[in-house]
């Protein structure tokens, strides 16, 4: 029966662990900056569990002691008292280095994190808004700046830049399996440093209350190898995909004229809105809406038709179409890879 | 009896903190509201379009959140090009008493609508219905015409001087160090 229940108990923390991996995780780390931060956070539980056993026991010990019984009571022990002062003089002195070193730890595990990034190739702008994250890659060569949204892709192996800030509220942008959080702005540039050791795609989210859609504003960082990242870019690069298909003509139709061109922006066509998300290579994404809906026909015509029923409160308004209208919009959109 | 009666009282007077404002981000039909038929004049009566006043008119007038859309549609789709944040440029000022075509949220929507002569385009079918609506309300509050409770503020940069927080450091004088 014993035997039975330390399984079960086994079992149980085994899957409670489980929870731990993934691709969002603090205590899963992909990068350097993360593996320093999931240590610290090991060692500072680890050593405060010691402390607080140790705190617990000491107050245990004389609860469980029976008191010695004193011909007088009130008769002075000068060697009793010099024992106890002794001991809360090496138990002061003991907190107070294990305080010291918990701080020069965490300074020494701030200053490696501020080292990953000195040798940063690549610098990419994302910018916060309510719900969802612009993504600018910056380059030397103006026509090789690129503009997406939401998913970042950056080379496996190499130190990325990211220069963070807001145009609305502030957000927080925080890949727990890359690095600790850092908050974006409105009116000011903060810069985070990431590295990504393995190819692989990892969460991240928004980790500053910021309105009605806070919980669905999620990021995805997508670490390639250097070769496929290069080939990623340069297919960014390219101007939308010309419609195939009378379905889609009409479809690219119907979003020049509709309100869908009041705000987002397609390449090689006169959408030109920079208020909403980039849709020139929507469907080469994996998700939509910030990582609200996987990328698929359904889901798209899901948001087109009701965005405010999968994300009220967000920005993208409730447009007026028919069962046509948003088959052929969504058609157009389906192409653009 | 007696002892639970005070606790019940502010019991409901806390209770009565969580009313909140009503955020309508859907249009009430599918096929949108408001629909009015297209005007064949610019000619209207008194200046004013004669309409029957639409039921959005009232309940987006004094909602902040509504107001707030309102101004964050107007950024966004360049208003200010030629209204200049409501002061007016190459379009009218805004934020006067002056309105060329009646004072009204549906003469406003109108306007937005199906644009007036002399410069102000046609927005029909490119913003939906009850963002016109939003803005239409926004436009209003700009000339003082909201409840200053649901109006949206100024622009922190269109602030006189930079808020507190923002002046330069005496010490540093505004350099960096």
């Amino acid at each position: 029966m014993k035997r039975l229940a330390s399984i079960a108990f086994a079992t149980a923390i085994a899957l409670f662990l489980q929870g731990c991996a993934g691709w969002q995780s603090a205590l899963d780390p992909k990068g350097p900056a993360a593996s320093e931060l999931a240590w610290l956070i090991w060692f500072f539980t680890g050593l405060c569990a010691v402390v607080w056993v140790l705190v617990m026991a000491a107050l245990a010990v004389p609860l469980m002691m029976r008191s010695r019984q004193h011909a007088e009571p009130l008769a002075l022990d000068a060697g009793a008292d010099s024992r106890k002062l002794r001991v809360v003089m090496v138990a002061v002195g003991l907190t107070a280095v294990i305080l010291v070193g918990l701080t020069l730890l965490s300074f020494f595990a701030n200053r490696t994190l501020a080292a990953i990034g000195s040798d940063a190739a690549l610098t990419i702008r994302v910018t916060g808004h309510q719900w969802w994250w612009e993504v600018r890659y910056e380059d030397a060569t103006p026509s090789r700046i690129l503009t997406t949204a939401n998913e970042i892709h950056i080379p496996a192996g190499e130190p990325v830049r990211l220069l963070l800030t807001s145009t609305d509220v502030i957000h927080s942008f925080w890949v727990p399996s890359l690095s600790g959080k850092l908050d974006l702005i409105p009116g000011r540039m903060n810069v985070l440093d990431i590295k990504a050791d393995k190819p692989g795609v990892y969460r991240g989210q928004c980790a500053e209350f910021c309105g009605a859609q806070h919980a669905n504003m999620g990021t995805f960082i997508i670490a390639e190898p250097r070769a496929k990242f290069d080939a990623w870019w340069n297919d960014q690069l390219q101007p939308a995909a010309a419609p195939t298909g009378d379905e889609a003509k009409a479809g690219e139709n119907l979003f020049l004229k509709r309100p869908c061109v009041m705000c987002h922006k397609i390449g090689g066509t006169p959408a030109g809105g920079t208020v909403a998300p980039d849709l020139t290579h929507v469907a080469s994404r994996q998700t939509l809406a910030a990582g609200t809906l996987t990328m698929s026909r359904g889901n798209l015509a899901a948001w087109i038709a009701d965005p405010q029923g999968v994300k009220p409160g967000s920005h993208m308004p409730v447009v007026d179409l028919s069962g046509d209208e948003l088959n052929a919009i969504v058609a157009y959109l389906e192409g653009l890879k | 009896m007696r002892p639970f009666v005070l606790p019940l009282l502010l019991a409901s007077l806390a209770l009565a903190a969580c009313q909140r404002e009503e955020r309508d981000t859907r249009p009430q039909s599918a096929f949108g509201s408001g629909e009015q038929p297209t005007p064949v004049t610019t000619l209207e009566p008194g200046g004013q379009r004669p309409s029957p006043t639409d039921n959005k008119a009232a309940s987006f007038e004094a909602n902040a959140f509504h107001l707030s859309e309102g101004k964050r549609l107007f950024g966004w789709f360049n208003c200010s090009g030629c209204h200049a944040n409501g002061g007016g440029g190459m379009g009218p000022a805004l934020m006067d008493e002056k309105w060329i075509y009646g004072s009204s949220m549906e003469s406003i929507h109108a306007t937005i609508r199906d644009g007036r002569p002399n410069g102000m385009p046609s927005f029909r079918d490119k913003i939906p219905d009850d963002q016109i609506w939003e803005l239409a309300a926004f436009v209003r509050s700009l000339s003082g015409n909201a409840p200053s409770s649901a109006a949206p503020s100024r622009n922190d940069d269109m602030m006189a001087h930079p808020s507190e927080n923002r002046m330069p450091d005496a010490a540093t004088l505004g350099k960096s160090p």
